[in-house]
C-alpha cells in the first residue's frame, strides 16, 4: 500500500534506477546507484526521497538510511547549487590547503560543511583527490581545479559570478 | 637507450585520451586476439605466473598466484567476477588516474584478458565518485568495445562472453579495501569482510571474485602479447616489469613516471622530480602513499621495489612518494594523516574507530603546544596495540600507524621540542 506521505519518484528517476536493477541480482543491490540517481535530480536525498527509494527497492527506509549515511557523497542535508570538494589530504596540506580553505571561507562566508547564504556553494573537505602532482586542488561540481592560489581562486569565483550575471 | 614504457606508450603530454582507433593503431587488442585465438585460460595463467607480476594496489601480492585460487572446475556453476579497483584514494597517490584518463582501452583489454583467464562472465570497474572524466571515458570505451565485438557475446568469434559495467562509488576511502569494495558493489555499507573465505573463492554475491588494481590490470595485455621473459627483463632488480612511480610535495617537478621496477629512489627524486624546490631541504619521505613508514635521506640509494623497501622498514605501497621538507612540521604532517585515517575509519572495530581519533587528538594537542611528556608514551602504546596486524578487522588501522611509528623514530626530537617549548616551532615561524 502506498502511503500518501511518501512522494513518488519521477519517471526519469524510476527508469534510471530500473536500468540498474536490470543487471543486478536483487533490487537492494542498486541501493547506492539509486541514491545517486535521485540525488543527481534533486541535489540531495531528503527523508521523503529516502522513503520513496526504499519503497521502490523493497527495503526498509532505516536500512537504506544506514547505507546513505555511510557514504560521504550521499547528501542527507540540502547542499548549494555547487558542491566544492576541497582536498585537505597530505600533499595539498603541505602545499597550503589550509590557507586555500581560509580564502574560500572568507570569500563565501562559510566554513567546512556549510552552505552560502545565496545557496550557491557548499564547502566540504574530501579525501585525497589523486592529483597530488598539481596540489593544492579542489573539485567544484565535476570540474577539477589545480595549482590553487589566491589568483587562481579569484579567477575561478569571478568567472563563475560573471557566468551567472 | 630508450626505455621500454609499455603502460604509458599511449599517454600524451597533454593527457588527451587515446580512443579505440588510436589504441588499435598502436597495437592495441593484439594481446586479446592472441589469447582468444591461441591460448587456453590455463596457458594465460601460466604466463602471468611466470611473469612474476605483483599487485600494484599496495600489497604486492603475486597476481598469478591470486588468480590460481579461483576454482576452475565446473563443480559450482554460476557467475564468476572480475573487479577492477579504481578507487584510488590513498593519500599522495595519483597514478591510476593517469592510466584511466589517458588510455582507458589498455585497462579494458587487461580486464578482458584477466576475466578470460579466470573464466569470469561479469566484470566491474569500481571507480571513485570524483573521477568524473575517467568514468565517462570508460563508459564510452566499453560501448565502443561492445560495438566492435571485443566485449559481449562470443568475443572475436570465440565461445567466450563477457559483460562489463562501470560502478561509480559514493565516497569513503575504505571502499578501496577489496572486501569492503565487494560489500559496496552489493549496495551495502562498505565494511570489510572477515577472511577467510577469500574473495577468490567467495566474493561478490558469494561467488569467486578477483579484485585487482588498475595498474596491475594494465600490465596484462603487454605480458600476454610479449611474454613473461620480456616482462621480467624490464625490472632492474628481482621484481619484474615497470612501475608507475610518483613524487609529490616540495619538489621542482612533481609528477608520475613509468620507470623500470627497482629504479633507485635518488634517480626518481633528482632526475624525474627535479630535486627539491629552491630553499627546501629533504627531511624524509613516505615511499608509497600515506600508510607507509617514513624513510630518510640515508635511504636515497635504495632501489624502489617491494623487497628492498620492505627490508628498509617501510613498504613500497603504491609507489607514489610524499616528500617531507624542512619547512613542514613533521608533527603536523603525521597529524594530517592521522586525522585522515580517523575520519575514514569505517567504524566496524573498536581499536580503529576509537583508537585513531584518540591518536589524532593526542597528536593535535602536541602540534598545538598542549602536549605532555607522557603523550609520547601514549602514542607508542597506540602504535603497539593498534598497529599490530590482527588486532583490527582490516589493514586500515595498522596502515594508519605506519607514519606515526616511523615519525616517532626519525623525528622524535621534533615531537619533544613541541612538548618542551609548548608550541610548534614551524607554525610560529609563520611557514605552516
Ligand atoms: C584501507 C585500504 C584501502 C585500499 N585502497 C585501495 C585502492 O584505492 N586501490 C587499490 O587498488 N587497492 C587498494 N587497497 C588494496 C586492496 O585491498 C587490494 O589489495 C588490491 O586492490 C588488490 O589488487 P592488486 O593485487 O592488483 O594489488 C586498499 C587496502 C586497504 C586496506
Ligand atoms: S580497522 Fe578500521 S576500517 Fe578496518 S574494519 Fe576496523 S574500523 Fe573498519
Amino acid at each position: 500500500m502506498q502511503s500518501p506521505l511518501i512522494p513518488n519518484l519521477s519517471d526519469q528517476e524510476i527508469s534510471a534506477i530500473d536500468n540498474e536493477i536490470a543487471h543486478a541480482p536483487c533490487r537492494a543491490a542498486v541501493a547506492i546507484d539509486a541514491l545517486k540517481i535521485v540525488q543527481s535530480h534533486r541535489g540531495w536525498v531528503s527523508d521523503a526521497s529516502l522513503q520513496a527509494i526504499a519503497r521502490h527497492l523493497h527495503m526498509s527506509a532505516a536500512e537504506l538510511d544506514g547505507i546513505a549515511t555511510f557514504y560521504n557523497l550521499i547528501f542527507r542535508r540540502p547542499v548549494g547549487e555547487q558542491v566544492i570538494l576541497l582536498c585537505n589530504s597530505i600533499t595539498c596540506w603541505i602545499k597550503g590547503a589550509s590557507q586555500i580553505q581560509q580564502q574560500i571561507s572568507a570569500r563565501l562566508h562559510i566554513g567546512l560543511g556549510e552552505t552560502s547564504a545565496d545557496n550557491q556553494y557548499t564547502l566540504l573537505p574530501v579525501t585525497c583527490l589523486g592529483a597530488c602532482d598539481r596540489a593544492p586542488v579542489m573539485l567544484v561540481g565535476e570540474q577539477l581545479h589545480t595549482h590553487l592560489d589566491d589568483a587562481a581562486l579569484e579567477l575561478i569565483f569571478r568567472s563563475r559570478e560573471e557566468a551567472e550575471e | 637507450m630508450s626505455l621500454d614504457r609499455p603502460l604509458t606508450r599511449n599517454v600524451r603530454p597533454d593527457r588527451t585520451p587515446t580512443d579505440l582507433a588510436a589504441y588499435e593503431a598502436n597495437g592495441g587488442y593484439q594481446g586479446l586476439r592472441r589469447a582468444l585465438g591461441k591460448l587456453v585460460p590455463a596457458e594465460c595463467l601460466q604466463i602471468i605466473k611466470d611473469s612474476n607480476l605483483r599487485g600494484r594496489g599496495g600489497a604486492g601480492f603475486p597476481t598469478g598466484m591470486k588468480w590460481s585460487f579461483v576454482p576452475m572446475e565446473n563443480a559450482s556453476p554460476g557467475h564468476k567476477y572480475l573487479v577492477c579497483n579504481a578507487d584510488e584514494m590513498e593519500p599522495g597517490t595519483f597514478k591510476d588516474r593517469l592510466l584511466l584518463e589517458c588510455d582507458p582501452h589498455q585497462l579494458i583489454e587487461g580486464m578482458i584478458l584477466a576475466a578470460y583467464t579466470i573464466q569470469a562472465d561479469i566484470a566491474y570497474i569500481f571507480i571513485r565518485a570524483e573521477y568524473h572524466l575517467a568514468a565517462q571515458l570508460l563508459r564510452e570505451a566499453i560501448a565502443a568495445c561492445n560495438a566492435k565485438g571485443y566485449l559481449g557475446e562470443n568475443i572475436l568469434g570465440s565461445d567466450y562472453s563477457l559483460t562489463m559495467h562501470v560502478h561509480t562509488s559514493a565516497g569513503r576511502y575504505i571502499c578501496g579495501e577489496e572486501t569492503a569494495l565487494i560489500n559496496s558493489l552489493e549496495g551495502k555499507r562498505a565494511t570489510p569482510r572477515a577472511k577467510p573465505p577469500f574473495p577468490q573463492v567467495s566474493g561478490l554475491w558469494g561467488r569467486p571474485t578477483i579484485v585487482n588494481n588498475v595498474e596491475t590490470l594494465c600490465n596484462i595485455p603487454h605480458i600476454i602479447e610479449r611474454g613473461a621473459d620480456w616482462f621480467q627483463a624490464l625490472g632492474l632488480t628481482a621484481d619484474a616489469g615497470t612501475k608507475m612511480y610518483g613524487v609529490s610535495g616540495r619538489v621542482k617537478n612533481p609528477g608520475c613516471w613509468e620507470l623500470p621496477m627497482g629504479t633507485p629512489i635518488r634517480e626518481i627524486l633528482m632526475e624525474y622530480a627535479g630535486g627539491m624546490e629552491d630553499g627546501y631541504q629533504l627531511r624524509g619521505f613516505l615511499p608509497g602513499g600515506g600508510s607507509t613508514d617514513f624513510l630518510t635521506p640515508e635511504h636515497l640509494d635504495l632501489a624502489m621495489d617491494y623487497d628492498t623497501i620492505g627490508k628498509a622498514g617501510s613498504r613500497m605501497g603504491t609507489g607514489t612518494m610524499i616528500i617531507l621538507d624542512d619547512k613542514t612540521c613533521p608533527v603536523g604532517f603525521v597529524t594530517n594523516l592521522m586525522e585522515f585515517f580517523a575520519r575514514e575509519s569505517c567504524g566496524f572495530c573498536t581499536p580503529c574507530r576509537d583508537g585513531l581519533p584518540w591518536s589524532a587528538q593526542v597528536l593535535n594537542d602536541i602540534e598545538q603546544g598542549r602536549g605532555l611528556p607522557e603523550d609520547l608514551h601514549t602514542l607508542a602504546r597506540q602504535v603497539t596495540f593498534i598497529g599490530a596486524i590482527g588486532n583490527t578487522h582490516c589493514a586500515l588501522a595498522p596502515g594508519a600507524m605506519e607514519p606515526l611509528a616511523s615519525g616517532l623514530k626519525y623525528f622524535r626530537e621534533d615531537f619533544e621540542r613541541h612538548i618542551s617549548g609548548g608550541h610548534c616551532p614551524w607554525c610560529d615561524g609563520g611557514v605552516n
